[in-house]
């Protein structure tokens, strides 16, 4: 089986790299449901309370985790609308226009990819999520018209039917 | 569990942590002190949104290129007819992390997160061997940053 490479531990200070390998993997299981939610971690993992905290405090800092907190399953609380809104922006405009479509309100996610041609000629990918479809749509009339796109191509993808739904797994079970 | 069966205080919670924990020994005493409500309140209604499928994830959300591991947007087009064994042949592949079905003629589109850049690759051509169709690879190149918050 092959394990993340942990770049985290490279440093000689950092502690004991079997301990945050372990730590890692439970955490992807998400943080216990106890008043000292650190500290059941660190017995599991035989470490310091204080040491668990430092190491989470630590990948934040280095960006390796983006924060602590909760992802919702909307389809499961009745947010069906799912728009994938995909643009055709020449390349000199694109960072300019999805800058400004990532600071919407109802834009929830917002990327650069490439095109795929001749089949796929969208190079911007945003998201918006809404009740209701008649809802999303409104929004995105809204932004267009507030951020003057009339004249960029895009199409707007409604999702039908979600087969899977899960967060990503990087640390294979395990691992630890 | 379904919106209607959350109360205000249910959907109060789930607003406030999707802007974040904080990292501190009490994290749940700090957010409900925060909320006006009891630690243990604010526990029981987490275990509860957890057992009932609300929660996806709850706990640290984790930058996947920076943890060395590969991540992408792909699609495919899949003839109609064939649409359940081409869904049920991707999502036997543990990579695919969400696999939704979109109204376009690309109608097939999941994320694939990888434990190392390299298996991407090597996860697409299983994907296109498995399927017989050609997946469009459209990883991220740039991220426009948003504030990720679905107010329930």
């Amino acid at each position: 089986m092959t394990l993340t490479p942990i770049a985290l531990d490279t440093r000689p200070a950092s502690g004991n790299p079997d301990a945050h390998r372990h730590l890692r993997a439970l955490l992807e299981q998400g943080l216990p449901l106890t008043p000292r939610p650190w500290r059941t971690l660190a017995e599991q993992v035989g470490m310091a309370e204080e040491g668990v905290m430092a190491c989470v405090r630590r990948w934040q800092a280095e960006g390796l985790i983006k924060r602590l907190g909760l992802v919702v399953r909307h389809r499961r609380l009745g947010i069906q609308a799912n728009a994938m809104v995909v643009w055709d922006v020449p390349d000199e405009g694109v960072a300019l226009v999805g800058r400004r479509l990532a600071r919407e309100t109802a834009v929830t996610l917002c990327y650069r990819r490439p095109r795929r041609l001749p089949d796929w000629p969208y190079n911007l990918f945003c998201m918006i999520h809404g009740t209701r479809r008649e809802r999303v749509l409104a929004d995105l009339a809204a932004i267009v018209e507030r951020l003057g796109l009339d004249d960029l191509e895009h199409r707007v993808l409604f999702s039908t039917h979600a087969y899977r739904q899960c967060g990503g797994r990087y640390v294979r079970e395990g691992a630890a | 569990m379904t919106l209607d069966d959350l109360d205000a205080a249910d959907r109060r919670l789930i607003n406030r942590l999707q802007d974040g924990l904080p990292l501190v020994a009490r994290p749940y005493a700090a957010v409900a002190e925060e909320l006006g409500i009891a630690e243990g309140d604010l526990l029981g209604r987490l275990a509860r949104l957890r057992e009932g499928g609300v929660l996806s994830r709850f706990g640290p959300m984790y930058h996947a290129e920076r943890l060395g591991g590969g991540l992408t947007l792909a699609a495919l087009a899949v003839p109609e007819s064939d649409f359940d064994r081409v869904s049920e042949a991707v999502n036997a592949f543990p990579e695919v992390a969400h696999n939704y079905r979109r109204e376009h003629e690309l109608n097939m589109w999941f994320v694939l997160a990888t434990e190392t850049p390299d298996r991407i690759a090597e996860t697409i051509a299983g994907i296109e061997a498995a399927t017989g169709l050609t997946v469009f690879n459209m990883p991220k190149e740039e991220e426009f940053h948003v504030r990720l918050h679905l107010p329930v």
